[in-house]
């Protein structure tokens, strides 16, 4: 008996977990300790690979925000833009303060969805 | 012992908290696409990064071919082998045999790296390791704990709230890069990722992240050369 369709069903469901999840993952951060572990952090691989990184974390935000989903999908594209817009503004103008951007960012988020939509 | 307690409360602060109310979401999903809660807890054990957690629910509910959804997965997790790169300067200096650090790079994931990267140079070097092995627990059982919070909340809460709980998690990781990053290089980078992703999502949907890193860090790494020459 299982609430999953088909092979998902094994062992509850956490063994097909275990290896679509943890063995599809993990090996990508053994790989990265491994060779971060001797790169030295002041050459230009170190650099390039952390531009690399910080690019990924950044689309990663900017997809959230562009193609929306879930109850955020909700909220128009004005709405969405103007309040990360705000967030930031306010992030720089508190002295890159997390907290005043991530609240003005949200606080001006509802007041647009109320507003327009 | 400390360094490791220190690291856990730390992460009951703000960007933590953040990703929490995130997380609700995701307990809420997980019960939609009839998930049982404990299979909604093992995903994050397994995979501590939400992204992968929602790609694979979603598969396991829809029947999806086992390698199929292992694929979808590892395409999502490619991402940490050079973040994990960027973290590892900070987790050598211990006096521990070198498996513990394929351990606690278990935890590298997009919350765990910003902290990692705003706190552990603050740390003594012999203690990092423990401290960041104490922000990894933290996150994890606040993780935990807001996905059985959000399970049983599977639409009850309004959509306005649920939009600005999903809303601020973006914007927390956005500012907290900011703040955390030291060189040029890395204000490009944050810029060409922002606005490679969405051409790259429509265009090359389940490698866009990949794209994106590769094409917007070696622009970047390229301007930041060209700034300092």
């Amino acid at each position: 008996m299982s609430n999953l369709p088909g092979v998902w069903g094994t062992w509850g469901g956490y063994l097909p977990f275990f290896v679509a999840g943890f063995l599809a993952s993990e090996p990508w951060r053994w790989a990265g300790a491994l060779i971060g572990r001797d790169l030295d952090p002041n050459s230009e691989v170190f650099i390039w690979v952390r531009a690399v990184s910080s690019a990924i974390v950044a689309g990663l935000v900017a997809r959230l925000v562009v193609f929306p989903t879930g109850a955020m999908a909700a909220m128009s594209a004005p709405t969405r833009y103007g309040a990360a817009a705000v967030g930031i503004a306010a992030f720089f103008a508190f002295r890159k303060n997390l907290g005043a951007g991530v609240l003005a960012g949200t606080l001006a988020l509802l007041a647009s969805y109320a507003l327009l939509g | 012992m400390r360094a490791f307690w220190q690291g856990t409360l730390a992460m009951y602060g703000v960007p933590a908290l953040v990703l929490y109310a995130g997380i609700l979401g995701y307990g809420a999903f997980a019960r939609e696409v009839g998930l049982t809660l404990g299979q909604a807890l093992a995903l994050p054990i397994f995979l501590q990064a939400l992204p992968a957690q929602v790609v694979l629910a979603d598969h396991a509910a829809r029947g999806a071919s086992l390698a199929a959804a292992a694929l979808a997965v590892s395409l999502t997790a490619v991402r940490f082998l050079p973040m994990t790169v960027v973290i590892m300067p900070w987790l050598k200096g211990h006096s521990g045999p070198r498996w513990h650090e394929l351990l606690v790079v278990h935890f590298v994931a997009v919350t765990v790296w910003i902290e990692g990267l705003r706190r552990l140079p603050t740390a003594p070097a012999e203690v990092r390791l423990v401290y960041y092995l104490g922000i990894g627990v933290g996150i994890l059982t606040g993780t935990l704990a807001s996905t059985a919070l959000g399970y049983p909340a599977a639409g009850t809460v309004p959509q306005w709230m649920a939009a600005a709980l999903l809303f601020t998690m973006p914007l927390t990781f956005l500012l907290a890069m900011i703040e955390t990053s030291r060189s040029r290089a890395d204000h490009f980078a944050i810029v060409a990722g922002v606005v490679i992703a969405p051409f790259a999502s429509l265009w090359l949907p389940g490698f866009d992240l990949l794209v994106t890193g590769l094409a917007g860090g070696t622009l970047a790494w390229v301007l930041g050369r060209w700034r300092r020459a």
